[in-house]
């Protein structure tokens, strides 16, 4: 049988397969990478019946515009995105996010940019056929460790789908998407290298993110933060969402693909509720840190989790 | 034993063993990595994603669907530490090294005064203990130099560093798996692979705990290395 493929006639920007990441390997010095904003990686999945965890196209801003060759699929879009699907007569369809799409041999699926947000994601009925390391295939760039030689998608790439679409109808949901300007965070190991004003500050000024912001990091231009004991600490290991502050005093906070390990005193960490929030956050945007006790982001996080199975169970088919 | 436990987040905990950076403390460490670990592969333990150790520290990071913190403190609290041992799967390693690319032998040589045959032979006769991997993949930091040559980190860094370059910074070793920016004096290079991102049972060389020495090679053999 020949292979059900897409062709990539534009890449898109940072357009990398993931899933959930790839874990029991940062001894190694491989960091999890996997979606940036799991809600979303979810929710894409859910719409076109595969497991959760099945691996997904993820882009940042501008996504890859890609034509169908060889068979059929259903395709879902989540994020914040705008789209449009080009039928062969050349017609084109607007696309909505959050609803899936039967598409024929000689289909394009254009993606034209994110809405102010950085992550979007596309998934196809049965997953892509990509050769998987280590258990993920998650893309970690940097390191080029994952399918298609760690690397990015590029233009003329062929994009290979697991199977022809079984499934005839389509699925929606809506989603009320509320935009959040706090960020809520938990104190850092090395909170109390800070300065006291310094601390207070952290909490009650905002912050922007600037151009310096990719999967790895995000850094933030706003008060500086004084460091009273010292701007080194002994490498130890990262975990996403630690908001470190180099000498410099301004902080940066480290994302999916940050590094294993690293020597700079940490003032906090956002909790795992918001983090989707944050790394949808585009350059220029403001937010403010609000301190919360760890017994409260457990709650949060719980609530999180359950939102989401909320979303998947209101997944209707369209008539 | 650890001096103290902590969050890292609301997926995190950290294990300190406190301020200092030696051997005998980095043991501890990568006794309570081998322990945990076990656990969960035995699965005794879920909801683990990663267990990451350091010169003094390990941090364990956990699925917060499966597992909360106060869960994994109480389970760390539980381990009576007198019994761990050091695993016995540890291993000892022979690394090829030309030393025709230590680009700041020279250097060293000077700012040292010992001639570059000394600082060679001091290398060639440590045994490295590797007290983590990391930062990227499958990158060693290792040690302990004799404090002979000693040295602190350059004072501008390099924006490439070829791959399988061997640094010396203070009492430590390392090697650069990548081609990367780096700041450490670099001694020579190794023709071995350290993370082999084709092979998926085991592609990381090198482990935490594990004993390292370097064995002199020529200009030739290094050359021929991935030939042979």
């Amino acid at each position: 049988m020949s292979d059900i493929f897409f062709k990539a006639s534009r890449a898109g920007i940072n357009t990398v397969y993931q899933d959930k990441g790839r874990f029991h390997m940062q001894h190694f010095g491989v960091a999890p990478a996997g979606c940036m904003d799991t809600k979303s990686f979810l929710i894409a999945n859910a719409l076109v019946k595969n497991n959760l965890d099945e691996g997904v196209l993820e882009f940042a801003y501008q996504g890859p515009s890609l034509k169908l060759i060889g068979g059929k699929t259903k395709v879902a879009v989540t994020g914040n995105v705008i789209f449009q699907i080009i039928k062969t007569n050349n017609k084109i369809v607007k696309g909505e996010c959050n609803r899936s799409y039967n598409l024929i041999e000689g289909e394009q699926i254009d993606i034209l940019s994110t809405k102010q947000s950085a992550y979007g994601y596309l998934a196809v009925e049965g997953g892509f056929k990509v050769e998987p390391f280590c258990n993920s295939i998650s893309i970690l760039s940097r390191a080029q460790i994952g399918p298609n030689e760690g690397k990015k998608i590029k233009i003329d790439d062929k994009i290979i789908i697991k199977k022809n679409s079984i499934i005839k109808k389509n699925f929606k949901v809506n989603i009320s998407s509320k935009k959040k300007y706090i960020i809520r965070v938990l104190q850092g190991t090395q909170f109390n290298y800070f300065s006291k004003d310094s601390k207070k500050k952290f909490f009650s000024k905002n912050y922007k993110i600037t151009n310096l912001t990719d999967r790895m990091g995000m850094r933030l231009e706003g008060t500086i933060i004084k460091n009273t004991v010292s701007t080194n600490i002994r490498s130890e290991g990262i975990t996403k969402g630690a908001i470190q502050v180099p000498a410099d005093g301004q902080p940066i906070i480290l994302l999916t693909d940050h590094p294993t390990i690293g020597g700079y005193p940490k003032i906090a960490n956002v909790i795992s509720a918001d983090y989707h929030l944050l790394v949808q956050k585009i350059p220029g945007e403001k937010i403010l840190f609000q301190n919360v006790e760890l017994k409260e982001a457990e709650l949060l996080y719980k609530e999180h989790v359950s939102s989401i199975s909320k979303i998947i169970k209101n997944i209707k088919e369209i008539n | 034993m650890f001096k103290k436990l902590s969050n890292i987040g609301d997926c995190g905990i950290v294990c300190d063993f406190g301020d200092e950076v030696n051997k005998s403390v980095n043991i501890e460490v990568i006794k309570l990595f081998h322990y945990v670990t076990k656990q969960c592969s035995d699965g005794n333990l879920l909801g683990i994603l990663n267990c990451t150790p350091s010169y003094n520290k390990l941090i364990i990071n956990f699925d917060l669907e499966k597992i909360k913190s106060s869960q994994i403190v109480d389970f760390i609290k539980s381990i009576d530490f007198s019994k761990l041992n050091f695993s016995q799967n540890k291993k000892e390693w022979v690394i090829p090294i030309c030393y025709d690319f230590g680009m700041d032998l020279e250097n060293i040589s000077k700012t040292l005064k010992i001639d570059i045959k000394e600082i060679i032979n001091i290398h060639l006769n440590t045994t490295f203990y590797i007290y983590m991997v990391g930062f990227i993949p499958g990158h060693p930091f290792m040690g302990d130099l004799n404090s002979k040559i000693f040295l602190n980190r350059l004072k501008t860094p390099r924006v490439k560093i070829p791959p399988g370059s061997v640094g010396i910074v203070e009492k430590f070793c390392n090697i650069y798996p990548y081609e990367s920016p780096g700041g450490w004096n670099i001694i020579g290079r190794t023709p071995i692979k350290l993370f082999n991102e084709k092979n998926n049972l085991n592609p990381c060389l090198l482990s935490p705990g594990d004993s390292v020495k370097f064995k002199l090679i020529s200009k030739e053999e290094f050359k021929n290395f991935n030939n042979e």
